[in-house]
């Protein structure tokens, strides 16, 4: 995509460059003295400190989310409804209880975001993506994204997740995961749906605008849900 | 040579086709089983049939991913292909809703299909032969209290000739003879249960014991250790203290493992986990403890002396910094941890066994323990598989397993991509 600075190759071979002496020089972190960030090492070894991970990236960052969305989709790899075989072997022999706990830990963590990842994106890119975001396509049966996930992006409690300071490849990935099963949820699976509704080109844009928006106003969800919701989201409606 | 020759082979060779067609016909043939005491299913049975299948792990492979329990469907991968565990549920056209007591027994003793195909080692039965005709029964009459669950079964995916009932009869005929259980008198009651346990409905042979090239593994007690196939995965020896023998442990530690997942000397990852999940975080205490001293007596075998090739210094001095960089933190900076819940890897036997499959395996996917009643929240190590080369993660565990004293060999990277 022409004009859209994403990282390249050059730039990357830099990052990895500056990081090894890093590496070198690095002595042990001291252990954080709370005992259930003490057993989330695991998980932040991907997912960033405390699950703040960079934008830059595949991980998503998984502070902060509302707790209802983190536990699905913990649920959904344990299950086999989400494909990630690193994920699925984690989470595969954990109670649903632990599973709320570990959902709930990451929810609770109130963190700022960093500087949007895009920068520079073409505007004619940006004013689709903005637009299926902020009002969605009645033609092609879509709604608008800010509709469920909240006007200010940050999601909504308890299960609608934030779209914000999200990798562009992660949301580019998940949209490719719905189209061709790998990602579901509990059904009915309205982001399957909506995902087999949308062009690439139109995924590639809403990834572009979203992971140039910075978080303003603070990361966390809202608490007012729509009413109607414009779909039905079976993973939202079995935590009712 | 005469002209003759060519014919009189081709005649040999037809009887031969002739003789081995009679031979899979007979020994596909119903195995004849003496009729059961077609037992009541009462509830108390039933109770006892539901433990039962706890302490064979039977739903490990006969439920898949999110579904139905005992409903079958998820395959098990073997290095002849991927055989589908069955549905289990007394549904009448796709379960085993038909199958009476006596039909069960053949399949759990005999390896016998109630059509009379011949059925795959990966379900276990040469293990599952030693269990009682009484548990045979109680275990039926669990598996016909569940609700009905309609699941066509999977056709099984493996090579020829290894989908054939010929290789079946040939497999059998070298290495399984259904024997019971025979308990040794010389042992106490509760070592018996232990061995009856362990050897029969535990199927613990079937990852702890070495396997032949036809994925066979001996008749006898054999814990000496094996691969797990298609996992990665080492089944450390029970028959050594250096790998995972418990001959000189406390009892109590030895129960604490099996029934909480982990304990004072050790966790459980990967496969054993599962077991522990699955199967023996269910197990009474009384049970667990006649494992346990059944573990304990077995004789020591040691494994052959390791080799002790070192890995080039480059290796060991990228190890090392990676080593501080991301382990130091839990582990410790010399491998002892300062903290109970991270354990040291000074010593610690996955780190210096002579396979170093477990060890790359818990690198590249970390892993937890099973959340169970004794340990509801397990602490976990994260996954460097992501991160770290197939060269780094095997400098990193070429280091680890030649610092503070430890003389295991080196790892190379084939070896770590191999198992990723």
């Amino acid at each position: 995509m022409p004009g859209v600075r994403f990282p390249r190759l050059p730039h990357l071979l830099l990052a990895a460059a500056l990081a090894l002496p890093a590496v070198a020089a690095q002595a042990a972190d001291p252990l954080p003295a709370d005992p259930m960030a003490r057993r989330m090492l695991a998980c932040v070894a991907c997912h960033g400190q405390d699950g703040r991970a960079t934008n830059q990236g595949y991980f998503p960052r998984i502070a902060g989310k509302p707790a209802g969305y983190l536990y699905n989709q913990l649920l959904h790899f344990r299950d086999g409804r989400r494909i990630n075989a690193t994920m699925t072997h984690l989470v595969e022999h954990m109670s649903d209880a632990y599973l709320r706990d570990i959902a709930g830990y990451f929810a609770g963590l109130d963190l700022p975001y960093p500087a949007p990842q895009t920068t520079g994106a073409p505007p004619e890119v940006l004013a689709r993506g903005e637009q299926l975001v902020r009002v969605g396509d009645a033609a092609l049966g879509v709604p608008a994204c800010a509709a469920c996930h909240g006007a200010a992006m940050t999601g909504i409690q308890p299960a609608m997740p934030g779209l914000l300071g999200l990798p562009r490849d992660y949301l580019l990935g998940q949209f490719g995961a719905w189209r061709n099963g790998l990602r579901k949820a509990s059904a009915p699976d309205c982001m399957g749906e909506i995902a087999r509704r949308l062009s690439p080109q139109d995924v590639s844009a809403m990834a572009v605008w979203l992971s140039s928006q910075p978080v303003t106003g603070g990361p966390a969800p809202a608490s007012a849900a729509p009413d109607p919701w414009p779909m039905r989201c079976g993973s939202a409606e079995v935590l009712k | 040579m005469t002209r003759r020759t060519p014919l009189i082979a081709a005649a040999l060779l037809l009887g031969l086709v002739a003789a081995a067609a009679v031979w899979v016909r007979h020994a596909t043939q119903l195995v004849p089983v003496e009729p059961g005491p077609n037992v009541k299913h009462t509830a108390e049975l039933v109770e006892r049939g539901a433990y039962l299948a706890r302490a064979g792990n039977c739903a490990a492979c006969h439920t898949e991913r999110g579904g139905a329990a005992y409903a079958g469907g998820k395959g098990i991968d073997t290095p002849f292909g991927t055989v589908y565990a069955s549905n289990l549920t007394p549904d009448a056209e796709t379960g085993i809703g038909r199958w009476n007591a006596d039909d069960f027994w053949r399949a759990l003793h005999h390896g016998q299909s109630r059509d009379g195909r011949l059925l795959y080692p990966a379900f276990p039965y040469p293990d599952y032969a030693r269990v009682t005709r009484d548990d045979s029964d109680a275990l039926h009459a669990f598996l016909m209290s569940l609700p009905p669950v309609r699941e066509p079964n999977r056709t099984h995916t493996l090579r020829f000739p290894y989908d054939t009932q010929a290789a079946l009869v040939a497999w059998r005929t070298l290495f399984f003879s259904p024997e019971p259980y025979r308990p040794d008198t010389t042992q106490p009651a509760e070592w018996n249960r232990g061995a009856y346990l362990t050897l029969g409905l535990g199927h613990c042979m079937a990852c702890h014991a070495p396997r032949n090239a036809l994925g066979a593994t001996a008749n006898e007690p054999d814990f000496s250790g094996g691969q797990i196939p298609m996992q990665g995965w080492y089944a450390p020896s029970l028959a050594s203290p250096k790998e995972a023998g418990v001959q000189d442990w406390p009892l109590d530690e030895v129960v604490r493992l099996l029934r909480d997942g982990h304990g004072e000397r050790g966790a459980t990852m990967g496969p054993m986990a599962e077991v522990v999940a699955g199967s023996t975080s269910h197990l009474n205490e009384a049970d667990l403890r006649a494992m346990g001293l059944y573990l304990q007596s077995l004789p020591v075998v040691e494994p052959p002396a390791p080799d002790t090739e070192t890995a080039e210094p480059q290796a060991l001095a990228l190890g090392q910094r990676l080593y501080a960089a991301k382990c130091a933190q839990c582990h410790g900076e010399n491998g002892v941890s300062s903290e109970p819940e991270f354990p040291s890897l000074a010593g610690h036997r996955t780190v210096t066994m002579a396979s170093s499959a477990n060890l790359v395996r818990v690198i590249i996917g970390g892993g937890f323990p099973p959340t169970t009643a004794g340990n509801p929240a397990p602490f976990g190590m994260p996954p460097f598989g992501q991160e770290l080369s197939d060269a780094e993660i095997a400098a990193l565990a070429s280091y680890v397993r030649g610092a503070w004293g430890h003389m295991a060999s080196r790892v190379l990277p084939l070896e770590v991509q191999k198992i990723r």
